[in-house]
């Protein structure tokens, strides 16, 4: 197929540079050598051209031919990747493993999307009908959850369906429909199109985000939300719970669609989500979690270069099943990782590095991937939205590296993991003090219709006593508890039960694991009427020890676990019954 | 070997470090074996680091001493470091690049093995789920091992981290079906070598046991190349012959000395503490070359060592260890001077498998409560004990005196253990309820009403359970 473009004259790790015998151009693929390792064109110096290569390049040398079809290293988009997982530049991982093995050998060239198996075309449109760019022709029941709507690519030209096929099973590569553009020519379209992996695809407009993506998480829903279509970075040193924080929004996260991008970290943690996956169901949809689901694995053992592709082979992902209009979630572990492998990229060519070895350019791509978030109008008018979860792993744990602190300037919510709270096994170790997230306004009246209008008002309440809390711990550290008059004593004891009862939250229970909005605002109305009954019981001499004796202060502490999804109802009994409970302490 | 590609040059160009230059060659592999002789027939080993038109660059694993521009003859090999992997290999010793050092024949190759390895497709890799009964309470507890994890120990100079490793390989017996142990040292002293193998000895494992030694005097380029050996090794061994190979790397620090040394050599761009960007990937390389393969019975657990220099977690080699393990057990230097054995600080430690690996029908339906509940009780009174170091224990309130109480027999009960002591899991678990019943019941929030009612040792009740768990 390809046309030899010139010859390598240097090897040096994953980068290759070639001379070439024609005009290339950048982001360009090319294959290498006899194995047709595959490679990206990353640089131009007159005739020279310096490659990324997505595999190892043990073997390659001086003189070895290098091919290339003048085309950009694209993706296959179309019905047949949920619930499959690819490596960084979408290859088949399972198919690769029936092929070659369970390791991962070099130069092997298998498409994406399967070329046999038949796929069910429902048409949307018919003859003679108009299409634009965009446009819906068709659908296709990729799973049980997902109806992949087949589009007219943005490069594709407007003008009149000429013929369309009739309902019916076939395959990605048969022609499905055609277009006759303005100017005669004809389009064919078949279930699948190309797309240049790092190409931001087209939409209509951005708009404002106003709904939460409830995760189910109790620390995250209610202190520090994220919107549908906002991006939020989860930053912690190793063991802080990244990884499971993703997984946990992966799972249980309101979301349409789930691209989960393992970049750069381990192969036990894909294998992991992948068999949780194929056994898990969304307790929304009843459905298998995989049938929502599209995992890119590009591990830490795996090619440098293709880590690096992974993230925008994610995103592009993303986006098509936004332009269906979706609302996706995007997981990216890490994306440490991913600014790794600029900066070892950037090493090996030679550039000029600034802070920490990393490339001038890190700040630049960091932007430029967190403004392909957002909710927007489709091409088809549809909505969706694509939510960015990234986690962030900074070396020693120091928040001030490169990574994050750039990272921190085009996200909107921050989930900084806290090394103290990990310790103490007290997860999700989501700080408090140090997190935030800039879209509760903007969430306030969608949660409103969960809380009677007092979410805001609670969870001010609670961040200031645990403010307060920080403050009075310091003084606790220099005096000890006992000069505290007992208001303030009570604020350690309310700020624990809240620490205890309400922010942590078991993975692994299989009760605790998801928590209902509704349940969440229950439990988070148990404590602050904890408070305050506990306040006035306290300003008239009841014992602090005497409440947490109490029976109600150890039921409030396992209302977690004591009332599953399927008993808010006790549970709101529950709660309402605190205030009496309490005030049966006054009597005695 | 591939004869026709057999290439001979002489005369190097430039000689620097352990590196040189070497002009006027074709067809020269990237990440190539070169084998250079003199003329009195001394041969090194090297690989190419980077190849160009007409030059090569190369590393040269035996080091450079000795060499000089013109004596020497340099053959390319045209593949990559490969390893002659045998079932035979079981009960020898190896230096670092795999020559044998016991004075017998290098085993017969039943494969030739590129010692690079490959990446094991994450769709074919099989989810760790058999733990590893250790004996050790602080491990099987709240760090629990799992067959086919990579769990380093992180050390710091002068600590009993060996002796650890060794009570593990002793007690660690995986029952049954073929267990075997690899065993990597580079850069350690003879000394450490010699401790290991008088243990192996003793616990009659030396026949199923595999060294590679790359010890402090050897040039410290052939340390890049041990652990790769010993991986390779093992994979032969895990995953041709289905085994469950223990695999010991000491001490990654060493390693990563040496890596450090030839990015700087080769004039990189280092990232932090003069350590190459790249050595994030490059210890994934090694350490990701553990785990269980679905078609296959075999599996690697890997036991990394290093020590922290100045016992600092946040230093690079540490710390990026911690980002690609699968959890550290981390050695405290405070424990230790206290004659705590093993002087193993849970706070910072963490086992990643253990998660769905305890609880009901795997180990005990308490165990993650009770796991949990240790943490956050111990973490407490660490808090307790700081505040009493500055306003004084007489200012504490009645509970927080039992916290310290707390600590003090979790520290001495459940963490201490003797060298030879091989607690069952049920016996450490008792352990941990004895001293966790030292707190009142409502102190135990992680623990649920019912596992109380089961299990909680009421005042003036077992009072002696461990003491009789500890004969046992
Ligand atoms: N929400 C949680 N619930 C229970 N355990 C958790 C939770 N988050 C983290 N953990 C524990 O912490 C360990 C490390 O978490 P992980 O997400 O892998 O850390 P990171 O990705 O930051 O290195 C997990 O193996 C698990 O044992
Ligand atoms: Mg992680």
């Amino acid at each position: 197929m390809a046309e030899v473009a010139g010859s390598v004259i240097r090897v040096n790790g994953p980068v290759v540079q070639i001379r070439c015998n024609r005009n290339l151009k950048m982001l360009d693929m090319v294959e290498i050598g006899a194995e047709r390792l595959i490679g990206e064109i990353v640089r131009l110096k007159e005739n020279i051209a310096y490659i990324q290569v997505y595999e190892d390049t043990t073997s390659l040398k001086a003189g070895d031919p290098v091919y290339s079809d003048d085309l950009p290293l694209s993706l296959e988009l179309g019905p047949g990747l949920i619930g499959n997982i690819f490596d960084g530049i979408q290859r088949p991982l399972e198919m690769i493993r029936q092929q070659e093995g369970d390791f991962i050998s070099r130069g092997v060239h298998i498409n994406a999307l399967n070329r046999e198996k038949r796929m069910h075309f429902i048409p949307l449109k018919k003859q003679g009908e108009s299409v634009q760019p965009g446009d819906v022709i068709g659908e296709v029941p990729e799973t049980s959850l997902i109806k992949h709507k087949i589009l007219v690519p943005s490069y594709a030209p407007a003008g009149n369906l000429i013929s369309i096929i009739s309902e019916g099973d076939y395959t990605v590569e048969e022609v499905i429909a055609e277009i006759e553009g303005i100017d005669g020519t004809i389009f064919p379209l078949k279930m699948y199109q190309r797309w240049p992996v790092r190409k931001q695809r087209p939409y209509k407009q951005r708009i404002p985000v106003s709904e939460v993506l409830i995760t189910g998480q109790r620390v995250i829903d209610t202190l520090f939300p994220v919107a549908k279509g906002g991006c939020v970075a989860v930053p912690g040193g190793f063991g802080t719970g990244k990884t499971v924080v993703q997984h946990q929004l992966a799972k249980w996260s309101d979301a349409d669609v789930v691209v989960f991008v393992g970049c750069g970290e381990r192969g036990n943690e894909m294998t992991d989500v992948l068999r949780n996956f194929t056994r898990l169901i969304d307790p929304r949809t009843g459905k298998l979690l995989l049938e929502r689901t599209v995992f890119i694995a590009n591990t830490s053992n795996m090619p440098v270069a293709a880590r690096e592709a992974s993230i925008y082979t994610g995103m592009t992902i993303a986006e098509y099943y936004r332009d269906m209009g979706y609302n996706v979630a995007l997981m990216a572990d890490s994306t440490s990782r991913w600014a790794e492998a600029l900066r070892e990229l950037a090493g090996r060519m030679e550039e000029i590095p600034l802070e920490e070895g990393f490339p001038s350019y890190l700040p630049a791509r960091l932007a430029e991937f967190y403004e392909r978030s957002g909710s927007v109008i489709t091409l088809n008018d549809r909505t969706g939205s694509i939510t960015i979860i990234a986690s962030v792993s900074p070396p020693g744990g120091d928040f001030s590296e490169p990574v994050t602190s750039h990272t921190k300037r085009f996200i909107r919510c921050f989930w900084a993991l806290d090394r103290d709270l990990a310790y103490s096994r007290h997860y999700p170790a989501i700080s408090w003090i140090e997190s935030y997230s800039e879209y509760v306004e903007e969430l306030k009246s969608w949660w409103d219709k969960y809380t009677d209008g007092q979410w805001l008002e609670y969870r001010y309440t609670i961040l200031d006593l645990l403010q307060q809390e920080q403050r009075l711990q310091q003084v606790v550290k220099l005096i000890g508890m006992d000069v505290l008059p007992n208001t303030q004593k009570l604020i350690l004891e309310t700020c624990s039960l809240f620490k205890n009862a309400f922010l942590q939250q078991s993975a692994f229970d299989d009760v605790d694991t998801f928590c209902s909005a509704q349940k969440q605002f229950l439990m988070f109305k148990a404590i602050l009427i904890f408070h305050r009954v506990s306040n006035e019981l306290v300003k008239i001499g009841v014992d602090i020890s005497e409440i947490r004796e109490s029976s109600v202060y150890q039921e409030i502490m396992r209302m977690k676990t004591q009332y599953p999804e399927n008993q808010i109802d006790k549970l709101k009994q529950f709660v309402d019954s605190i205030e009496e409970n309490l005030r049966g302490l006054e009597k005695k | 070997m591939n004869m026709y590609n057999l290439r001979e040059y002489t005369g190097l160009e430039e000689i620097a470090g352990q590196l040189f230059v070497i002009r006027n060659i074709h067809n020269v592999g990237y990440n190539e074996v070169v084998e250079i002789s003199e003329e009195n027939g001394n041969v090194r080993i090297g690989t190419t680091l980077e190849v160009g038109e007409g030059y090569a660059i190369v590393q040269v694993l035996g080091g450079t001493s000795g060499l000089s521009l013109k004596n020497c003859r340099v053959r390319f090999k045209g593949e990559p470091l490969l390893f002659g992997a045998s079932q035979d290999m079981l009960g020898r010793i190896f230096d670092g690049l795999g020559n044998p050092l016991d004075g017998l024949p290098k085993p017969v190759p039943e494969e030739m093995m590129n010692v690079n390895g490959m990446a094991m497709n994450p769709a074919a890799r099989d989810y760790p789920e058999n733990i590893i009964e250790t004996g050790i309470s602080t491990i099987d507890v709240m760090n629990t091992l799992v067959r086919g994890q990579k769990l380093p120990f992180f050390s710091g100079s002068g600590l009993p981290h060996d002796l650890i490793a060794a009570q593990i390989v002793r007690q660690a017996r995986v029952e049954g079906e073929g267990f075997c142990i690899v065993f990597a040292g580079m850069g350690v002293k003879y000394d450490t070598a010699r401790f290991f193998i008088r243990n192996f000895e003793e616990s009659g494992a030396l026949d199923n046991v595999v060294l590679f030694l790359s010890l402090a005097d050897s040039p410290s380029l052939t340390r890049l190349m041990t652990p790769k050996f010993a991986l390779t090794a093992a994979e032969f061994l895990a995953f041709r012959k289905n085994m469950q190979v223990l695999v010991i790397l000491t001490d990654m620090s060493n390693y990563c000395e040496a890596l450090r040394e030839l990015s700087t050599m080769r004039g990189e761009i280092p990232a932090r503490k003069g350590y190459p960007g790249y050595l994030y990937s490059d210890l994934a390389g090694i350490y990701e070359r553990a785990g269980k393969i679905k078609d296959s019975k075999g599996s690697i657990t890997q036991i990394p060592m290093l020590t922290m220099p100045n016992d600092d977690i946040t230093h690079p080699v540490p710390d990026l260890t911690g980002y690609i393990t699968e959890g550290q057990i981390v050695v405290d230097r405070e424990l230790h001077a206290r004659g705590i054995y093993p002087p193993i600080s849970v706070l910072p430690s963490l086992s990643r498998l253990m998660k769905d690996n305890i609880g009901k029908g795997k180990t005990r339906d308490d165990h993650s409560e009770l796991a949990s509940q240790l943490f956050a009780s111990y973490a407490k009174t660490r808090d307790i004990r700081a505040i009493a170091s500055i306003i004084g224990e007489e200012e504490l309130s009645s509970l927080d005196l039992v916290y310290l109480k707390f600590g003090e027999n979790f520290e001495n009960k459940f963490v201490n253990q003797s060298y030879n002591e091989r607690r069952t899991l049920q016996q450490s678990l008792e352990i941990g309820w004895d001293v966790v019943s030292e707190l009142p019941e409502e102190e135990l929030v992680r623990i649920s009403k019912d596992h109380i009612k089961q299990r909680y040792r009421k005042k003036n009740g077992d009072k002696n359970t461990s003491d009789e768990n500890k004969s046992a």
